[in-house]
């Protein structure tokens, strides 16, 4: 077998053997599952106890409203866990004995100078902060209701109002290749660049201090004197490097089948078969959740699995293809910093000067790649996303995106031609660094290195 | 015909010089001594003649040719400062060193299992080098060095560690290793194994050879003229009669009755005038010329070394 084969697999399986490697993958998907799950069962609990609210009326002298003349009945639609009393002949003063005594969530007080005046206040009388949701869910449904009053009152008919009510819905075109083509699934989109930006900074920064802190292993315990007579330096440290990127791909790959599993099968226990929720559902600021039930467009989850369905397999080609790209060369760039680093110091204490150029670049890519989010197409974005030190975490928010091939190409052949230089550089410092002890490494020390023949 | 030479071999560390014009030639199928005090040099030597450091200036030679990367395949290293993989089985870790010196899987195996069963340490196989003790791991260490069956070995301080039960295991191991045709070069402070093992040494002090050869030429070198006398006698006669010529530096009795006694020959006496006037008083038993110890030779020559060194 070739070494760099063998040194490949001793990396490979010593990692993947150890204890933590199997607690972390076994726990990693409980996590992240645990990410998905418990703010959904979290709004289940809340809920759990049914909220009432009473609504009380009081006419335009703060006197009680009998039962025949409530203006506002039925006005708020009740949600799962979220129900309206509407209450005839309550006085001022009762409200109060209302909220202290009886079992209502709140109390919510209407005076019929609302229907006059274009602007009032409107008491809501809780004993605890009542949550956003309730807030917009009754603002929402009022300002709609006194909205077509106000229009009833220019006699027009309550079906003449609804006819008229506009509905919006923004569809964005792009200029793709000569042709103008409807953007779809925007925050999908964002969502995918975002989490595979962040997973490829997670795998630089976690298998490259792997990388590093082998590399030090080694050197410490003195067995690299007795492997550089067998093997090149540079076939070490290369072997090195491969065989953690396989640990940290394996790693990946468990996480993801595992939370895949772990998810499905929380979401069929905790919500009874049949009832996977869509995507919109897990969205944590998705913008539905604010929507009162009247705004709600009933069609949209469909509309998200259509148009899920609607993508053309090559677009998922594209983006794994792309992710593996970056992510694989993204790390093999860092890895062999961080085993330059590694090779430099005699124990993990002294890297903490030659970590900065190494955590500079990854928290600006992390930073710019939160920036293209929302504005993908930025002066800042483009060029982090060309520059080989960013490009792996900033290209990827761009990617769903479908930036320009000729961006894409530039950003690849600079990572790729960035990967050999620093490879040969690394190469330089390692064969030199691995096998020096008791010397204090400074800059000008490793650049000195480079110079140094064979 | 020497089977490896390093021929002038520089070597500063900033304005240090560590090496200055060494040579050293090694006889095939011989053992090496490579000697000095603490600091000489010794093991930047060691590392050179492995590519580990490169020589600022100087040659190596394996078998006449200069010593390529590829040539390392043929050479075994223990390093002083051993180390192994602490979390890795002794015998994943054995296979894999082995196997990175180029032998084939099954080649490894059935090899590393002859070692093994030789100095009794099957249980370990399965065990972590962190488990076992310092002597322990040397032991795996030292099978892990000699496993490929190099032309060349070379072992820094290797008996250093070891209990005598093992060490003397380990030098009949070198020796049978030196019968079978390999040649090995070690470097010790040890002069007890230098005695037992070494058919030439390099004495290395302050950067520099100052001693190469055969044992034996090197003892000549350093004799003084020391002759070692037994013999039969009941009083001390003998010794007062030589004492007016001679500087008797030892004399003993021992239980047998016989007298041993040691006398310093002047320059230009040699044996012979001694053993003459000695047969005309007592019956001699044996007489012998006395060669100086290693540790002697190494004593005399660094100090020699510092005085010259000190004068200039």
């Amino acid at each position: 077998m070739n070494k760099i084969l063998l040194i490949i697999r001793r990396e490979y399986l010593t990692r993947v053997r150890k204890r933590a490697f199997i607690i972390m993958t076994i726990l990693g998907p409980v996590i992240f599952a645990s990410f998905l799950v418990v703010p959904y069962l979290l709004v289940n609990l809340e809920d759990s106890d049914i909220k009432t609210i009473a609504v009380v009326e009081l006419d335009e002298q703060n006197a009680p409203v009998s039962n025949e003349n409530l203006v506002f009945e039925n006005l708020f639609a009740s949600k799962d866990k979220l129900k309206f009393e509407y209450l005839s002949d309550i006085d001022a003063i009762t409200v109060e004995t209302l909220i202290q005594y009886s079992g209502y969530y709140g109390v919510l007080v209407l005076n019929h100078r609302l229907l006059n005046q274009q602007n009032s206040d409107i008491q809501f009388y809780s004993k605890k902060q009542p949550s956003i949701g309730i807030e917009t869910h009754i603002s929402q449904a009022l300002e709609n209701f006194l909205f077509e009053k106000n229009l009833e009152k220019m006699n027009l008919s309550p079906d003449v109002i609804k006819s008229y009510k506009p509905h919006i819905k923004l569809k964005i075109s792009r200029l793709e290749k000569g042709e103008f083509k409807e953007q779809k699934l925007m925050d999908l989109k964002r969502g995918i660049g975002y989490a595979a930006g962040f997973l490829i900074y997670f795998f630089i920064f976690f298998f490259g201090a792997q990388v590093m802190r082998g590399v030090i292993e080694e050197k410490t315990n003195r067995i690299v004197e007795v492997i550089v007579t067998s093997v090149r330096p540079f076939q070490l440290m290369m072997g090195k490097i491969a065989g953690i990127a396989l640990v940290g791909l394996t790693q990946f790959l468990a996480w993801i089948l595992l939370t895949m599993g772990i998810y499905q099968f929380a979401m069929t226990q905790f919500m009874g078969p049949g009832k996977i929720p869509q995507t919109q559902q897990i969205q944590p600021m998705g913008s539905s959740a604010f929507n009162s039930p009247m705004m709600q467009e009933p069609a949209e989850a469909p509309a998200i699995i259509s148009a899920l369905n609607s993508v053309k397999p090559s677009f998922y080609f594209y983006l794994l293809g792309t992710f593996l790209f970056y992510f694989i060369f993204g790390y093999l760039l860092y890895g062999s910093m961080f085993a330059a680093i590694g090779s430099a110091v005699d124990s993990e204490t002294d890297t903490q000067q030659f970590m900065l150029p190494v955590t500079i670049p990854l928290i600006i890519s992390i930073i710019v790649m939160i920036n293209a989010i929302t504005n993908p197409e930025g002066q800042l974005v483009f060029w982090f996303s060309i520059i080989p030190f960013t490009s792996p975490v900033v290209m990827m928010a761009r990617i769903p995106f479908s930036p320009p091939v000729g961006d894409l190409i530039l950003s690849m052949v600079l990572l790729v031609g960035t990967f050999l230089a620093m490879t040969w550089v690394a190469g330089k410092v390692y064969r030199t660094g691995i096998l020096m002890y008791g010397k204090k490494v400074n800059y000008k020390e490793i650049f000195k290195w480079l110079t140094y023949k064979d | 015909m020497s089977l490896f030479e390093a021929l002038n071999i520089d070597k500063s560390y900033a304005a240090h010089k560590v090496l200055d014009n060494v040579s050293i030639h090694v006889p095939e199928a011989s053992i090496y001594g490579l000697l000095g005090p603490n600091g000489a040099g010794k093991t930047t030597l060691i590392r050179i003649i492995n590519r580990i450091t490169a020589p600022d200036k100087g040659e190596l030679l394996l078998e006449g040719k200069k010593l390529t990367y590829e040539d390392l395949i043929q050479v075994g290293y223990l390093p002083e400062e051993r180390g192994l993989y602490k979390k890795m089985k002794v015998g994943e870790q054995s296979l894999y060193l082995a196997r990175l010196k180029g032998l084939s899987k099954n080649d490894a195996l059935k090899k590393l299992k002859f070692w093994f069963e030789k100095f009794d340490m099957i249980d370990w196989w399965n065990k972590k080098i962190e488990e076992l003790s310092k002597g322990m791991a040397q032991k795996v260490q030292f099978i892990i060095t000699v496993l490929h069956n190099p032309k060349l070995l070379i072992f820094d301080e290797p008996f250093s560690g070891f209990d005598p039960v093992n060490a003397s295991m380990l030098k009949k191991e070198v020796l049978d290793m030196k019968k079978n045709g390999t040649t090995i070069i070690f470097s010790t402070h040890d002069m007890a194994s230098v005695e037992e093992l070494c058919d030439h040494i390099s004495l290395i002090d302050r950067s520099k050879t100052i001693l190469e050869g055969k044992v034996s030429d090197i003892k000549q070198q350093y004799k003084t003229n020391l002759f070692e006398l037994t013999y039969l006698e009941d009083d001390n006669s003998l010794v007062q009669k030589l004492n007016g010529d001679y500087t008797i530096t030892h004399t003993e009795k021992l239980p047998g009755g016989e007298n041993v006694i040691r006398i310093q020959l002047p320059e230009k006496r040699t044996g012979n005038n001694l053993l003459k006037q000695a047969m005309a008083h007592v019956e001699i038993l044996s007489f012998r010329e006395v060669l100086p110890s290693m540790n002697e030779v190494f004593i005399k020559a660094v100090s020699k070394n510092s005085n010259t060194s000190r004068h200039e």
